[in-house]
């Protein structure tokens, strides 16, 4: 409970008479965090060099010399790093990132790190669940059955309601799909920047920034956050951060609901139609279209396609146990597509009436390697043994400057469970907990080698799988 | 009278295996590895000759050539039914020629001879009686059994020459020889054993529990996730339900794609067979249904090895065996 966290934390027996399960932190409690939270800052500062900093001042300055300082400082600081490299040994690169502690479940010191973390921002920590296989040992591994909202009292007066049942609805499969999930995110931040007031003697910019750092860990913890949300929030701390100080609070929330949307309607929306219209070239009359799971990227050309009068069939391929086919086979045949099904078992025995695959992308890396749901790779593999093209579609803000390439090191473990299945009236796998040497193993996703995918279609053109970093690059240009 | 009776005998018995044999294909009726149903085959052929009247080694001949095609036709997929019905023909060939006394050998050579030749077929009518015929046959089957109960166990034994300690085994679905191939193992080495389940049957759920029973590390994994852990693996071992004479596999749904991803990261892939799984046939699979193919054919290119109960082969070594096991003229029964 929050009394236990703040008697351990504090050790400070007058703080313990003031709280209440649940409440706010009081004055002082807020102005020690706040003293860590600038410390962090600032280490974060010289790490995040290429981000535009955060001060009033500069936002008047010119593009053109905010660019030179910009280059100046980077220069400087490079150097600088190189001289001291030995101590994080991370490379020195303008982009330094904190390796995220989702991976690092195996560490001990980073799991006290974060329980650290969570208890300051009270969030309670889920456990992980079951025997691990020892290859993934350095991820998380939930239960769909203890969803982290157990843990809170109800109503929550630390994290927002509608971010309360966001995270029920992603821990629980109910959001799912990486479109939907940024979307749903945005919206729920759009509640969330409506219902805030600033407190007085503090900025807007900065104090909304801190108010949902507790919030992006909660949804963390219920599922790890997608590459797709990621883009997202840090698009809205960017903005956020470049509000005038001089702008009143409805101003402001006026102007930052207003980016919201604008991001939803060019990046999503806009990014669907436009890669609808160049994918409609590559499909001719006639043609036998594979596609896996349910991509709603590619559920949308295909509708899109159909409608432009092209004829031609799909087959959707399926995968166990999330069996997300279905929806996208219940979606196409609702528009009159005539489609076949089948298991990914099935894949070799049906490539060689196929002329295209088209598949969706969960994250482009900056390697060029496409990270997708668990299968993909396995698709694109069977279709290239049988000569067959395959094209992914992907929106531009789903680039990512990670690189990876296996699916060992980073990925996500769904709940084991789910693999339980009964035939013929027999559970076999029924009590593998009590079997001592059984693991289950769901993985979430899988990365594609670049060799095997022919064609990426984005919202900037078709791209080759090659050219990912060069639209990085030029995105991270923009954004100055 | 002991005649008639005996007969009815045998002809209840064979019903019975022609239905087993109908609804185990259905997936009704008892499962039955295709060692079993081998053995059981043979068994019944051995029941027939010991039987059934006749009086030359032609009439048996044509007998087990029909009871073989009412087998076969009852389930066309189980293919270990006709092989063993070649193998007993080519049993009762061989006994026959020694019985006259020509040598095998010979019979060889001269068919290669005649073939180059254009000689005519073997002029062997079979007509000739012999005594001790029948016997000879029947105890030559008998040695067939002998080596078909033992099979599952030579190929175990060959275990600990493949494996090593702390590897990773890729397998997928469920086969007994495969089975007792890694618990042999198991018993003198420490390994992780990945096994795909295989839907949408899920027979590798039975696998998985069945080998972590026996104390061996496993994981069970999904069909979409082969490929994402293959990169791990060090072997794939796998059973198969026929081997082709080209060295290729027909065996169950999603072995193609392990084999692909087997050879993507250069990762041997090792069959399990008995040697009874051979199997004469040149057209690639195309009876199985549209949605839910139950088999894979896998070519000959993407297989590392085949260890059968007589030790371990290449695939392109197939033809050879096939050569030896069945004889030419039964490869239409």
């Amino acid at each position: 409970t929050a009394c236990c966290f703040f008697s351990y934390y504090f050790k400070e027996p007058s703080f313990i008479s003031y709280v209440i399960e649940g409440k706010e932190l009081t004055k002082e409690e807020k102005q020690r965090l706040r003293k860590e939270k600038k410390q962090q800052k600032k280490g974060k500062e010289k790490k995040d060099a290429s981000l535009p900093q955060v001060s009033v001042a500069e936002t008047a300055a010119p593009a053109s010399q905010l660019k030179a300082e910009r280059r100046a400082r980077q220069e400087a600081e490079r150097t600088s790093k190189q001289s001291k490299k030995g101590d994080t040994g991370q490379p020195a690169t303008t982009i330094v990132k904190r390796l995220p502690e989702h991976i690092q479940v195996d560490d001990p010191d980073v799991l006290k790190k974060l329980a650290k973390k969570l208890e300051r921002q009270q969030i309670p920590r889920r456990l992980d669940y079951g025997y691990k296989v020892s290859l993934f040992s350095h991820l998380l591994q939930y239960s769909r059955k203890a969803p982290l909202t157990q843990q809170l009292s109800i109503p929550s007066a630390v994290i927002h309601p509608a971010i309360v049942r966001l995270g029920l609805q992603y821990s629980q499969g109910i959001v799912a799909g990486s479109n939907a999930r940024s979307i749903a995110l945005l919206h729920a931040f759009k509640q969330v920047i409506s219902d805030y007031t600033t407190p007085s003697n503090e900025e807007l910019s900065r104090d909304l920034v801190n108010k949902l750092k507790p919030y992006i860990s909660f949804l963390n913890q219920c599922r790890p956050l997608s590459a797709s949300m990621g883009n997202a929030i840090k698009y809205i701390k960017k903005e956020i951060s470049n509000i005038p100080s001089q702008f009143k609070e409805d101003d402001a929330k006026k102007k930052l609901l207003n980016c919201i949307e604008c991001f939803i309607e060019e990046k999503i929306v806009l990014a669907a139609k436009a890669i609808a219209k160049s994918s409609i070239e590559k499909i001719n009359d006639g043609d036998v279209i594979l596609v896996y799971g349910c991509s709603s990227l590619v559920n949308h050309i295909l509708c899109e396609a159909f409608e432009k009068g092209r004829k031609f069939r799909v087959i959707v391929v399926d995968s166990r146990p999330r069996l997300e086919g279905r929806e996208a086979l219940r979606r196409l045949v609702q528009k009159g597509i005539s489609c076949t099904y089948v298991l990914i078992s099935a894949v070799s025995y049906i490539l060689p009436e196929v002329s295209k695959v088209f598949l969706g992308a969960h994250a482009l890396l900056a390697n060029g390697y496409v990270m997708s749901r668990v299968g993909t790779s396995q698709i694109a593999l069977v279709a290239k043994a049988f000569n067959v093209p395959v094209l992914v579609c992907c929106e531009t803000y789903k680039f990512c400057e990670r690189v990876q390439t296996d699916s060992f090191v980073s990925n996500e473990l769904d709940d084991p469970d789910d693999l339980i299945v009964t035939r013929k009236g027999e559970t076999q796998l029924k009590d593998w907990q009590q079997v001592p040497r059984l693991g289950l193993l769901n993985l979430v996703y899988d990365v594609t080698p670049p060799d095997f995918v022919d064609l990426v279609i984005t919202d900037l053109g078709m791209i080759p799988c090659t050219s990912v970093p060069v639209v990085l690059r030029v995105k991270n240009v923009d954004l100055l | 009278m002991p005649g008639p009776y005996r007969e009815t005998d045998l002809t209840e018995k064979v019903e019975a295996f022609l239905s087993d044999l109908k609804r185990g294909g259905s997936g009704t009726g008892p499962l039955r590895g295709s060692a079993e149903t081998a053995r059981e085959t043979t068994a019944l052929l051995r029941r027939i000759t010991a039987q059934v009247r006749w009086s030359s080694a032609g009439d048996l001949m044509e007998v087990i050539r029909k009871e073989g095609r009412r087998m076969s036709a009852a389930q066309p997929s189980e293919t270990t039914v006709g092989n063993m019905i070649r193998r007993v023909l080519k049993i009762i060939r061989e006994e026959y020629a020694r019985s006259r006394g020509s040598s095998e050998e010979a019979d060889q050579q001269e068919s290669l001879h005649k073939l180059l030749t254009s000689g005519g077929l073997s002029e062997e009518n079979f007509r000739q009686y012999f005594t001790a015929l029948k016997a000879n046959v029947i105890e030559a089957i008998n040695e067939l059994l002998t080596e078909l109960e033992g099979t599952t166990d030579n190929i175990a034994m060959q275990a600990l020459e493949h494996i090593h300690s702390n590897e990773v085994i890729m397998t997928i679905g469920r086969s007994r020889t495969v089975e007792a191939f890694l618990k042999d193992a198991a018993r003198k080495r420490k390994f992780h054993v990945i096994v795909a389940e295989c839907a949408p049957f899920c027979q590798g759920h039975e696998m998985a529990t069945s080998l972590s029973k026996d104390g061996i590390e496993t994981t069970v994994i999904t069909d979409a996730a082969i490929f994402a852990v293959m990169s791990r693996v060090n072997k794939v071992i796998i059973g198969t339900q026929t081997v082709l004479a080209n060295g290729g596999l027909r065996a169950v749904n999603g072995t193609h794609t392990l084999a692909l991803a087997a050879k993507h990261h250069s990762t041997p892939l090792i069959v399990c067979a008995p040697i009874n799984f051979l199997f004469i046939s040149g057209e690639i699979l195309s009876k199985v249904n549209v949605h839910c193919p139950v088999f894979d054919y896998v070519p000959p290119e993407l297989i590392t090895l085949f260890i059968s109960n007589i030790g371990g082969h290449a695939p392109s070594y197939i033809y050879r065996l096939m050569s030896e096991l069945y004889h030419p003229e039964d490869h239409e029964l």
